[in-house]
């Protein structure tokens, strides 16, 4: 299951990512393995999408999103 | 004299770093610029209670030593170049307590890098309040440093902090948080003995950092990467382990010494706003409205400071010519210098009103909402949601505008939006928009209440939006991607502004205007006086010659004889001379050689072009006097013909011209300093130019 196949208000938690590079620049702001994330909102045109991660808001877009794997 | 102390704040973006610096400094701050580099330096001085002075060096907002911005590569730089003397003292941390999971990062980062560190614990309120509760002893203990709670919105515990500043050690005493050699032990051991580092994290910071930091040699750099190759060290992988192994060290720490409320307490008043304001329909509607909103203030508001900025300097002006005795160097006093000042300082009002909204709307945290909105619009035409803001700002200034692109973090998505942005009227263009419509469209409502010259205007500012994201849409295929684009962003809670701040932006942005723009203008202004006041040969005491006979003289009121003898002199002095050269290359356009002079002055400043045209069509007076040039223009016959020179076929297509030309010298002096790179500046006049070109041509020939 990837981030980006969750719907609104539901929660998952971080298992891996499939991209490096993204990788690095997400566990940054603090959405690492073994967080709790829950997508909070989707902006109107579908993309990004929000996320409630390490006690604060992140956006991010769905590709970057569908990079992150849920356990 | 007691020995000063160089403290530098560092902090994540929206913790209230500038507002403790504000509260340390007051007014008492400068901006420079760190040397080599375009990235502004917030210093400012704060009395410590011991009697000594400490200088505050303001660093750009990070959330990690690994910088992904222009501003953000800085940070580094300043803690770890020794070269420079530059290094502080002290570094003050300011975490959100709020938010300390993540505020932690760059904590952790800096305190590996073994300068002495205070932990400034702002918004304890906040977290308070949320019922975070926080052990700050055994977080100080734990972390080896002084931790001072505070909270720089309401002011409390800053004299405390001053206190911690000035009782600092001045050796590191901070534990340490990871084990930094093991990381990648090859690389760093020979980094430190080759490069004389002894810090461990310096070392790393080196092998990642090295094609950045502009304080290497390029030998030093070129060894590094050397370095790199023999022990196979990857970048990423080694940034992902570090980073893995510090959330390891925050989450043993915060386990340790803060409890979180166990209940998910109700949904925040932030997420309550965010429903509304990011709403499907709503989101865009409220959007457009503050836009509209915008737009309104910057013209209606501005009107009357403005009119007060040019009657004191048509004041001055009047002033000048009566104290000076009358010769070249008063004209360049009053026709060259005060006029160029006056041109710059007419814009201040606009572009104060629209950065304090900017920076209200920052404040909030509704622009980031804005950001995210729009991304996948401006993601198509080839942009980035953080474009909104510059093209937004365009409509007063591009100057300011394309110097706060660097908050863009992609390379192709800020040199797209820094070669659109000029495309966006900005208010320079506005005199010459409202000159010439008034010239062409009449003052009369269509569909009862849509006012013909309103809606000509509206339609000029429409198609300027849409020309730049045309432009930003072909360019998304010539330009190539250095890196990967990516848009991972906080989303700040809402806040209310602070008014000082927004005060201080205002003053800020108005002062980068002036001096910008400002010296441009005046030397080009100069320039042009000179052009227009002195012509080749013999030619100008010839024409003074001529009108001194009697049949001139006799039959001739002195008042009207002057601006014969004005408008014969500038159609014989340099400029004159230019505008008649180019007249075959613009003639297609409809345009004559006076446009011609009009045109080649506007390249310093479009709002120029008035001054110009009065000066042409010897209106006495000032640029001010627009109905005057206006039935002036508007009587003024073609010599061949005896058609009037200002059809609507030349009016519109002069205005299709300025809205398209890079008419403006500060805006390419800004890409030039932005972009490091004089191709920047030069592709944009050109395609500019081009644009302008056939625009004006297509125009003309269709309304003929």
């Amino acid at each position: 299951m990837r981030l980006s196949q969750l719907e609104v208000g539901e929660t998952g938690i971080v298992k891996e990512f499939t991209d490096l590079e993204m990788s690095v620049k997400l566990m940054e702001m603090g959405c690492l393995p073994g967080e709790e994330v829950r997508i909070s909102r989707i902006a109107p045109l579908g993309d990004p999408i929000a996320i409630s991660v390490s006690g604060y808001q992140l956006s991010l877009r769905r590709f970057e999103a569908s990079t992150i794997i849920l356990q | 004299m007691k020995n000063n102390i160089r403290v530098a704040l560092v902090g994540n973006p929206n913790t209230g770093k500038s507002t403790l610096f504000n509260i340390l400094t007051g007014l008492n701050q400068k901006i420079g610029n760190f040397p080599g580099v375009t990235v502004d330096k917030k210093t400012g001085f704060c009395t410590l209670p011991d009697g000594r002075t400490a200088e505050i060096i303001d660093l750009p907002g990070t959330y990690s030593i690994y910088p992904k911005s222009k501003d953000e590569s800085i940070v580094f730089s300043v803690l770890a170049d020794k070269s420079k003397g530059m290094v502080p003292d002290l570094v003050v941390v300011i975490l959100d307590a709020s938010n300390l999971k993540r505020n932690l990062l760059l904590y952790t980062q800096i305190a590996d890098l073994k300068i002495p560190v205070v932990v400034a614990l702002n918004m304890i309120d906040v977290s308070e309040k949320a019922g975070i509760k926080i052990n700050i002893d055994l977080f100080a203990k734990k972390l080896g440093v002084p931790v001072v709670p505070i909270s720089a919105r309401k002011n409390t515990g800053i004299d405390k902090l001053k206190s911690a500043i000035a009782f600092a050690n001045s050796v590191p005493l901070q534990q340490d948080t990871i084990d930094i050699e093991s990381i990648a032990p090859g690389i760093i051991a020979q980094i430190k003995g080759e490069m004389q580092v002894e810090n461990p994290y310096v070392a790393l910071q080196l092998a990642h950092q090295h094609e950045t930091l502009s304080y290497l040699s390029a030998t030093e750099s070129d060894r590094i990467e050397q370095l790199e190759q023999e022990h196979a060290f990857h970048s990423q992988k080694a940034q992902a382990t570090e980073t893995v192994a510090r959330y390891n060290f925050i989450n043993d720490l915060l386990y340790d010494t803060v409890t979180k409320p166990e209940t998910a307490h109700d949904e925040t008043v932030s997420n309550k706003i965010d429903k509304i304001l990011t709403h499907k329909v709503f989101g865009f509607v409220i959007f457009f409205a503050i836009l509209l909103f915008i737009f309104q203030a910057i013209f209606s508001w501005s009107a009357y400071p403005m009119s007060l900025i040019e009657d004191l300097f048509i004041w001055l002006q009047a002033g000048a010519a009566k104290v000076l005795p009358a010769g070249p160097l008063s004209s360049l006093i009053i026709d060259g210098v005060l006029a160029g000042l006056s041109g710059v300082l007419v814009f201040i009002p606009q572009i104060a009103i629209l950065f304090a909204l900017i920076s209200i709307l920052e404040d909030t945290g509704y622009m980031s909402r804005v950001t995210f909105m729009m991304d996948k619009v401006m993601r198509k035409v080839g942009l980035n949601g953080k474009s909104v803001v510059p093209l937004i700002g365009g409509f007063a200034c591009a100057v300011p505008s394309i110097m706060s692109t660097r908050t863009i973090e992609n390379w192709k998505d800020r040199m797209i939006t820094i070669m659109v942005t000029p495309l966006v009227a900005c208010s320079a263009r506005l005199p010459v928009y409202t000159l010439l419509i008034a010239l062409v469209v009449p003052n009369r409502n269509v569909w009862w209440i849509f006012n013909l010259q309103g809606l000509a205007l509206t339609a000029m500012y429409v198609l300027s939006i849409f020309s730049a994201v045309i432009v930003a849409f072909v360019m998304k295929f010539i330009l190539k991607a250095r890196e990967r684009g990516y848009f991972i962003m906080e989303l700040p809670v809402y806040r209310m502004p602070r008014w000082k701040n927004v005060i201080f932006t205002m003053y800020d942005r108005s002062k980068t205007f002036v001096l910008q723009a400002g010296k441009v203008i005046i030397a080009v202004s100069v320039i042009l006086w000179v052009l227009k006041s002195y012509g080749p040969g013999d030619r100008f005491a010839q024409i003074d010659k001529q009108y001194a006979q009697p049949q001139y003289t006799k039959t001739m009121t002195p008042d009207s004889l002057t601006k014969v003898i004005a408008s014969e002199k500038l159609e014989n002095s340099y400029a004159g001379v230019f505008g008649h050269v180019i007249e075959p290359v613009i003639k297609p356009l409809g345009f004559d050689w006076k446009i011609g002079i009009a045109l080649i002055s506007s390249f310093a400043a479009r709002e120029v072009f008035v001054g110009t045209m009065a000066t042409i069509y010897s209106v006495e007076g000032d640029a001010d006097k627009l109905q005057s040039v206006q039935e002036k223009m508007h009587e003024a016959k073609n010599p061949e013909t005896g058609e009037p020179v200002f059809t609507l076929a030349v009016a519109f297509s002069l205005m299709m011209f300025y809205a398209f030309a890079m008419q403006c010298a500060s805006t390419v002096a800004v890409v030039y300093r932005e972009t490091k790179d004089w191709r920047w500046p030069a592709a944009q006049f050109a395609y500019m130019t081009m644009l302008a070109y056939t625009a004006s041509f297509i125009v003309y020939h269709w309304l003929k």
